[in-house]
């Protein structure tokens, strides 16, 4: 953990050395490679709007669930609310109207692909950039982050 | 190890550290730049072997990888481990209860892998506690210890943990006699009031608890080292022995009178017989049993109290002694099952019985005599073959499958390779300098892998860059694939290695934990998110119902602490990824840090002397806030009336 963490560290400084040593998931392996690594990883308009991981279809929306909202209220609160506020800053962004400002899909593989969206994706790069505290993998199911969703819009129509 | 071998080894030593000093800087290895392609492991590449060597006097185990030497993990098992919170927190301190209380030391020796049919499953590690008698297990999805049985009526528990082959038992015996039960007595009436004892101590199937079965009350010798037969012989667990004179003083010279002392084969499955009859005495023993529970993350110490005694006297047919020339020290079974090696450390041949050589000598009461009650099968009638080593000083012996046996010479520093069935020395090795047990992955089972042999030295002179009088015990790897052992590589050592085994990685890789999951997470004080993180005050006890993620605690600033408070910081690691842990260290904490993994929670006492405000903080370099990730709290004199309150990111 700490060479990963202090590879965060140095994002600050150093954001080219960074996508070199952090490459995907072969790219620690011989040094041959860090070159298409680093190559690889400096194509980021390559990414989708939906970021990098697991959800690759537009997540769409019906009515408001409540069960499902309270579930993921649940969750949220378990797993999420110790860096994460929904009015304000706190490690991370507040969370209200998050909906309106990404793509939900981008969102769902923030919540379970963090890792990979701090390296990758352009948008995800900028907050860690400015919140400096990489986003925790908690290993949400993906019902789990689905549910998540439900709550965050939830919390904005309750709060219009 | 005698200090008789350390008298003979100090004359012979001086010959063989001087003639390797002369091997040319090579020291025995192979071409350096061939022997540096067999063992490197490239920069995010794994190793092919996982290899567990026991820490001996440090009563840890390190974790190292073949073929690169390189260390993984220390796991604490006997010992306390501040750099862990092993035996500091409130959780791990009952693993290390016995009923002589809280003893935060042993000597471990011989970790062995569960085996399942013969062969290594890689689900748990068994190692044996030497000096305050106890046999611990470790989860091998985990790397933790998870239960420690302490064995009662016994002393210098050495031939243990030797399992059978599918871990029906693991095994201890007493390499010190002492009075059985203990009681106060002259030390020269060893002959008449000193015993010894084996110990079965049975491994549930599927969760591998550990019980204790049955012990069986033996003549007073030294029982030195076990193995546990397997195929044709399983049912049967081998000891040697040594001190058959009884001395009790002056060992060296005492135990060392006899041409022979004997290997006891001791008939297991008879002794299932005679407990199921009801043969046994009930004696009332009292011994800890302590077991880590995964849901509560806490350790629980129970004392059991009832053992099942046999008495070897007057229970035919459980156990015959097998004659062996010179104070044998290691037994070893090959792995068909068949044969039975006894090292006779102060002799230079080795001694194989053959298995149906006893059984026909038991069939045909081929005894020499009866001693202590045991049948003394004739040395002629078990033995099968006499090894012509032209070493000194055997001590052990593994094998590699194809009909190889490789033993440790301790005196003469070498590894000895024999066929099995010619007995005839095929090969021979130096190591550097005096071998004590060697290990091939997969030794002791049936099922061996034939690619590496480690020794493991216990002279390391001139080997490493000098540290001081106190030098890394070494090992070094051979391979074994041909016909002729080579050195590839030297590595130090963590404490003093007795013997390691190892298995392939890909036994135990596949199923190594990641995080342990918060919804699992049953401890009384666990906060399942940082809104349940609280501090409550009963009396002078304060408990601090504590939350860490990347990177903050919660609560982070405390008030209302009393001089003459126990304050329990319950820290819950609420991260849910794989290595995420976060530390917890208190300024003026009289005991260590605690380490937390993801999902558990862990407790660390402080009773704070003087007033002030002190601070806590995050040890485990864990994000780029890392120093960020730090607290206070304020104590205030004793009766004092400051409010008890806490907060988080509150100006």
């Amino acid at each position: 953990m700490k060479k990963i963490n202090l590879k965060y560290g140095f994002v600050l400084i150093a954001t080219a050395l960074i996508m070199t040593s952090c490459g995907g998931d072969k790219g620690q392996n011989s040094s041959t490679t860090e070159t298409s690594t680093t190559n690889e990883l400096a194509t980021e308009s390559e990414t989708s709007e939906f970021g990098v991981g697991p959800i690759q279809h537009q997540v769409s929306f019906d009515g408001i669930d409540a069960d499902l909202a309270a579930n993921g209220e649940q969750v949220f609160t378990q797993k999420c609310m110790a860096c994460h506020k929904m009015d304000k800053r706190h490690v991370g962004p507040a969370l209200v109207g998050v909906l309106d400002r990404r793509n939900p899909s981008w969102v769902m593989n923030m919540i379970l692909n963090p890792d990979k969206m701090v390296q990758q994706d352009p948008t995800a790069k900028a907050l860690l950039a400015e919140y400096l505290s990489p986003m925790a993998n908690q290993n949400l199911t993906e019902e789990q982050a689905r549910a998540v969703l439900e709550y965050f819009r939830k919390y904005d129509a309750d709060n219009q | 190890m005698k200090t008789i071998l350390y008298s003979i080894a100090a004359v012979v030593m001086m010959a063989v550290v001087a003639g390797c000093g002369n091997d040319n800087g090579k020291k025995g290895a192979i071409t350096s730049s061939g022997a540096a392609d067999e063992v490197y492991v490239a920069p995010g590449e794994h190793d092919e072997f996982y290899e567990f060597f026991s820490g001996g006097f440090s009563g840890q185990v390190s974790v190292v990888g073949l073929p690169s030497g390189r260390l993984f993990r220390r796991i604490p098992v006997f010992s306390v481990d501040a750099e862990k919170g092993w035996g500091f927190d409130e959780e791990t301190k009952p693993m290390l209860n016995t009923t002589h209380g809280f003893i935060p030391w042993d000597d471990a020796h011989h970790p062995k892998l569960s085996q399942t049919n013969g062969e290594i499953d890689g689900k748990w590690l068994f190692i044996n506690g030497n000096n305050t008698p106890r046999i611990a297990k470790i989860d091998l999805t985990t790397f933790e210890t998870a239960e420690i049985i302490e064995i009662p009526n016994s002393a210098g528990n050495h031939s243990s943990p030797y399992l059978t082959m599918n871990t029906e038992y693991v095994v201890a015996g007493t390499r010190f006699s002492v009075p059985i039960p203990q009681k106060d007595v002259s030390i020269k009436t060893y002959k008449e009031n000193f015993q010894g004892m084996i110990s079965f101590i049975s491994v549930a199937p599927e969760d591998g608890d550990m019980e204790l079965a049955f012990q069986i009350l033996m003549p007073g010798y030294d029982y030195d080292l076990a193995s546990s037969g397997k195929g044709p012989s399983h049912g049967w667990t081998f000891f040697t022995t040594y001190n058959t004179e009884k001395g009790a003083t002056m060992k060296e010279a005492t135990a060392s009178q006899n041409d022979k002392d004997f290997i006891a084969a001791i008939n297991w499955k008879k002794a299932e017989e005679y407990i199921k009859e009801g043969k046994f005495e009930e004696w009332t023993s009292p011994y800890c049993n302590n077991e880590m529970d995964e849901s509560t993350h806490m350790a629980k110490s129970t004392v059991k109290n009832k053992v099942k005694v046999l008495n070897v006297t007057n229970c035919p047919g459980l156990v015959y002694f097998l004659p062996t020339p010179k104070s044998p020290h290691g037994v070893d079974v090959d792995p068909t099952g068949k044969y039975i090696v006894g090292c006779g450390k102060l002799s230079a041949d080795l001694t194989v019985h053959s298995f149906d050589k006893m059984m026909e000598a038991i069939k045909n009461k081929d005894y020499e005599t009866t001693v202590d009650g045991v049948p003394v099968l004739k040395y002629e009638s078990v033995v099968t073959g006499v090894v012509k080593s032209g070493g000194l000083g055997p001590l052990h012996t593994e094998f590699d499958g194809d009909g190889n046996a490789y033993t440790s010479f301790f005196i003469s520093s070498e590894v000895v390779k024999w066929k099995i069935g010619t007995w005839e020395v095929v090969d021979r090795i130096p190591s550097y300098y005096s071998i004590g047990h060697l290990s091939i992955p997969g030794g002791g089972s049936m099922k061996p892998w034939r690619k590496y042999l480690v020794s493991m030295n216990k002279i390391t002179k001139d080997r490493y860059l000098p540290t001081g009088p106190e030098l890394a015990h070494s090992a070094q790897l051979y391979d074994i694939t041909g016909d002729k052992m080579r050195l590839l590589l030297d590595f130090p050592t963590d404490g003093e290695p007795h013997y390691a085994q190892g298995c392939a990685a890909e036994l135990i890789k596949p199923n190594s934990k990641k995080f342990f999951k918060l919804e699992e997470n049953k401890h009384p004080y666990a906060v399942k998110s940082e809104a349940e993180a609280r501090v409550e005050r009963k009396g002078n006890e304060v408990h601090v119902y504590m939350s860490s993620i990347r990177s903050h605690f919660a609560p982070d600033n405390i008030e209302g602490i009393r001089v003459g408070d126990k304050v329990y910081w319950h820290v819950t690691n609420l991260e849910q990824d794989w290595d995420t842990p976060h530390g917890f260290a208190m300024m003026g904490a009289q005991n260590s840090e605690t380490l937390i993994m993801p999902g558990v929670t862990k407790t660390l006492l402080w009773e704070p002397k003087v007033p002030g405000v002190f601070p806590f903080y995050c040890t485990d370099f864990c994000s780029a806030l890392h120093q960020e990730m730090q607290g206070y709290v304020r104590v205030s004199p004793s009766g004092s009336n400051t409010e008890l309150k806490w907060w988080l990111g509150e100006d």
